[in-house]
């Protein structure tokens, strides 16, 4: 077994990277998705619904594509980004877009399941109590979502780590700025001399997904403890 | 208080149907389950929406369809205690009970912290979680949480029905005290005749959706009394008591009542079936019952198959039940004297 190269170490940074940051980010808008499907009535609601999840139907590489048409110098919102100075495609934040996308449905469905799970009679209490609809979502329903949050990161971050067919379309796999752990194994595996260093990588994908599926499930225990 | 409800609710094959005006203070809704009750405690706070129709409380309207007005619930300042205790686990019982005072006006802020805590008994609760707090600790934060957040109306929906028995009873003298002390008129939903009679003063019966009945509670009591399995319930508020030759003298009325258990030297309140009334026409010789009250003859009701017969004994009065040819072969009219057997054992305590 080799060790790791400073490529290697640049992938596993860039990975971890992309991976928080795609987390962090959709956090917000998928504790509101989550809220809006679960709680809300509206039109579209199906709509809505059809549209989150299809990225879990669709070949990752669709979904790359598509945000390629999108993100890319002729697409609507490239353009946009294009005349403020701002460019996606083919940077990490390409990556950071292609694994948010990817991993939203995991993420809105696990704050769902947690959501759902709330006794609907303590969101009554607190109306009738003098809470506003927003009021009792910060002081009833996040807190009481907790471990949905919990257990929608951690899946959205693991994704996010083993994304490959949409990275490699809209964000490519540029040594150094846009290659992740899955794309730096592809490119060893398809080299006949470097079957080791794919391993090495390999198995420190294998011990970050371990550390977080750990963190998750303590975690998870401690506030089902708490409760 | 008044509360006008003029409404209509359609829930696929039951429709709820009302059309009423409740004046006073202490209200009960009595029903079996899936008449309707618990629906409508719903759409006067505001938790449900009538298809049609106009609720007012104090002059204010809450909902009107022809306005085109509904409130939401946190402006109706309309309380509610849930059959079972509604609390949040991811607070404290402090931060329960504070969580509808916090968000209450400091104009409609008149019930403080520290009288609830105390009436109610929990000031050694405040610090823990509520997961591990007893039913009955629970219910009583529940029930200081609502009251805490000053509604001008409280409705309590089966608020005792997940205790059990000797829990229920317990409850009952916390919930009069609060809203007694406070002045909080409310609304009570109930399946349980004997809490009605217990809580409110007037009491609309509630089947399949309609208003059957409107009464106190103790006419309703009446009314019921020839298809209750349990007959109708004499409450009996005992004075102190006694011990005498193994069982409890204990003060009522002008005289005394031999009882078996239950006592503690201190006043009670003990229930009495109208079925463990014995009625004589003269005096029996020896009788095992302890208790033989010559009584007379107040008024007598039909209700059923069965014959109410209200009793005086002295200031005291006692509602016993018969056949309707017991009350004939007795010959029963108001004015006649009769003697009421009572065994020692068929008290049993409420509270």
């Amino acid at each position: 077994m080799t060790t790791l190269s400073p490529a290697d170490y640049d992938a596993i940074r860039l990975s971890l990277k992309v991976a928080l940051t795609a987390t962090i980010c959709s956090l917000p808008a998928g504790f509101a998705v989550a809220y809006a499907v679960t709680y809300l009535r509206f039109r579209g609601k199906v709509v809505l619904d059809v549209l989150v999840n299809l990225p879990l139907t669709l070949p990752p590489v669709v979904v790359g594509y598509l945000l390629l048409l999108i993100l890319g110098r002729n697409g609507w919102i490239g353009r946009l980004l294009e005349h403020a100075g701002i460019r996606i495609v083919f940077t990490w934040r390409a990556a950071v877009i292609a694994s948010a996308v990817v991993g939203f449905p995991l993420m809105v469905r696990a704050i769902r399941i947690g959501m759902e799970s709330i006794d609907g009679r303590l969101i009554q209490a607190s109306r009738t109590l003098g809470a506003r609809w927003y009021d009792t979502l910060f002081t009833v329903i996040l807190p009481l979502s907790i471990r949905g949050l919990i257990a929608g990161s951690s899946l959205m971050f693991a994704r996010s780590l083993g994304e490959f067919g949409a990275t490699i379309i809209v964000a490519g796999d540029i040594p150094g700025v846009t290659q992740t752990i899955p794309l730096a194994i592809y490119d060893y595996a398809s080299s006949p001399t470097s079957e080791s260093m794919a391993l090495s990588l390999c198995i420190v994908s294998v011990t970050i997904s371990v550390v977080v599926l750990f963190f998750h499930e303590i975690l998870g225990r401690r506030l089902a403890w708490r409760e | 208080m008044e509360l006008q409800l003029t409404l209509r609710k359609r829930f696929g094959s039951f429709t709820l149907e009302m059309d009423h005006r409740f004046r006073g203070e202490r209200f009960g809704i009595f029903g079996r389950s899936g008449s309707g009750k618990s629906t409508l405690a719903g759409l006067v706070a505001g938790l449900l929406q009538p298809d049609s129709g106009l609720i007012r409380l104090d002059g204010e309207t809450l909902f009107s369809s022809a306005e085109r007005i509904n409130l939401s619930p946190e402006r109706r300042r309309i309380g509610i205690v849930f059959q079972h205790p509604t609390l949040f686990p991811h607070l404290t019982v402090e931060g329960n009970l504070r969580y509808g005072l916090k968000r209450c006006a400091p104009v409609h802020r008149t019930i403080d912290f520290k009288t609830i805590v105390e009436i109610l008994q929990i000031g050694h609760l405040l610090e823990r979680g509520v997961e591990n707090l007893s039913g009955g600790e629970k219910q009583r934060v529940a029930i200081g949480r609502a009251v805490l957040a000053n509604p001008r109306l409280l409705i309590m929906d089966e608020p005792l029905s997940a205790l059990d028995d000797t829990l229920r009873f317990q409850i009952i003298p916390y919930l009069r005290s609060v809203s007694e002390r406070f002045g909080i008129p409310y609304l009570f939903v109930s399946h349980s005749l004997i809490e009605m009679r217990l809580m409110t003063d007037r009491v609309i019966a509630v089947e399949g959706g309609r208003i059957t009945d409107d009464a106190t509670a103790d006419r309703l009591a009446r009314h019921l009394m020839g298809t209750s399995m349990t007959g109708y319930i004499n409450i009996l508020h005992l004075g102190p008591c006694r011990a005498v030759d193994g069982l409890h003298a204990c003060r009522w009325g002008d005289g005394e009542l031999l009882i078996s258990a239950g006592c503690n030297g201190e006043a009670t309140t003990f229930e009495l079936s109208s079925k463990d009334i014995i009625l004589f026409k003269k005096h029996p010789e020896a009788i095992s019952a302890r208790n033989l009250l010559p009584c007379t003859v107040v008024d007598t009701f039909a209700s059923g198959t069965r014959t109410g017969v209200e009793l005086a004994w002295g200031s005291a009065r006692l509602v016993a039940e018969v056949v309707h040819q017991a009350a004939a072969e007795l010959e029963i009219a108001p004015g006649s004297p009769v003697f009421a057997a009572i065994k020692a054992s068929a008290f049993r305590k409420l509270y």
